[in-house]
């Protein structure tokens, strides 16, 4: 007989050849400080930790690199593009990342619009192909379109990572059905990217049915980081528990949990 | 003592001795090699060459490391 244990075990959460405990991965933007950034991140639980690429200051006026503060063997260090709006920027960034880290993957990011930032969808699926092409495991960020997921998968990204809601917005899961619609008729991982703004939208987006989210706003700017990055890490475990576990069917009229016989004269 | 040449560190105006490696110039800097990236006129140079790599007049530099983002 299975045992409680067994029943709540879930399969491994695999992108690109690797397996990973947590379903939550955080970026480390943002920030009041690098120690908040810290206290956070081991907080979330999470091992995926997104980085950005960019230049030294050579004055000394801007932090340090990230690395200064963060473990690389015990966290897998994600390399994005954010802040590119052309394939080639991208692509260029992509190889930066990979040459500074420590891996072979990308969280690719081609930016179309600057208000919005929604993705630039043909840019992104030109760079998934070169990086593709060059072995990178590519990650990419996308709006909630099928139409580009099934496109971006079948340009070889190793996960395809639609938003909630726009970058940095905290405005929560704004099209599950999209999301859920997305996650259904791709085979790669799909991992919810931006949008999500409390421990509830990080549950309900669980639910869907995805393989997992990716946040960064939501921690760095709450009033306590590290308390909420504890939220989100029981939300994502909670939400892909629920979904695991299947909900009832919703009713319009009432059914009484207690039986309805053996009530007194 | 060699002539100082120009070239183009993170987009601004840098002056280095002529004949300086890529290595050099990070040491000049005070930065550390393993956390930095360096692309030369373009082209990513890996740790291990930059030694062997020597930047000319006008040579574009440019030197990366990981901040924070999400």
């Amino acid at each position: 007989m299975a045992t409680a244990v067994d029943l709540v075990r879930d399969t491994p959460f695999t992108i690109g050849g690797r397996s990973f405990h947590s379903r939550l991965m955080v970026g480390t933007g943002k920030y009041p400080d690098a120690a908040m950034m810290v206290h956070a991140v081991e907080a979330s639980g999470a091992e995926i930790v997104t980085v950005a690429v960019r230049r030294v200051d050579l004055d000394r006026r801007r932090p340090e690199s990230v690395l200064h503060h963060l473990d690389s063997n015990r966290y897998f260090l994600l390399a994005n593009t954010a802040g590119c709006y052309t394939a080639e920027d991208a692509i260029r960034y992509a190889r930066l990342g990979r040459e500074a880290g420590f891996n072979e993957f990308v969280k690719l990011e081609v930016i179309g619009d600057e208000e919005t930032l929604l993705p630039d969808v043909q840019g992104l699926l030109e760079a998934t192909k070169v990086l593709v092409r060059e072995g990178f495991t590519v990650m990419a960020y996308t709006n909630e379109d099928l139409v580009t997921a099934l496109r971006l998968e079948a340009a070889g990204a190793a996960a395809v990572m639609p938003l909630a809601s726009p970058i940095g917005s905290g405005l929560g899961l704004l099209h599950p059905l999209w999301v859920r619609t997305i996650k259904r008729r791709l085979t790669v991982p799909v991992v919810v990217d931006a949008g999500v703004g409390t421990a509830s939208d990080a549950c309900l987006t669980m639910e869907q049915g995805v393989d997992g989210i990716l946040m960064n706003t939501a921690i760095a700017q709450a009033r306590d980081p590290a308390l909420m990055a504890h939220a989100m890490r029981l939300a994502v475990e909670a939400g892909r528990a629920a979904f695991r576990a299947g909900r009832m069917a919703k009713r319009d009229v009432a059914l009484p949990s207690s039986p309805t016989e053996g009530m007194l004269d | 003592m060699p002539e100082t040449i120009e070239i183009v560190v993170n987009g601004e105006p840098h002056g280095v001795p002529d004949g300086s490696t890529l290595l050099e110039l990070l040491a000049a800097l005070d930065l550390d090699a393993r956390t930095v990236v360096v692309e030369h006129n373009r082209r990513i140079v890996r740790r291990p060459g930059l030694g062997d790599v020597r930047v000319g007049p006008g040579d574009a530099i440019e030197l990366v490391h990981f901040v924070g983002g999400g």
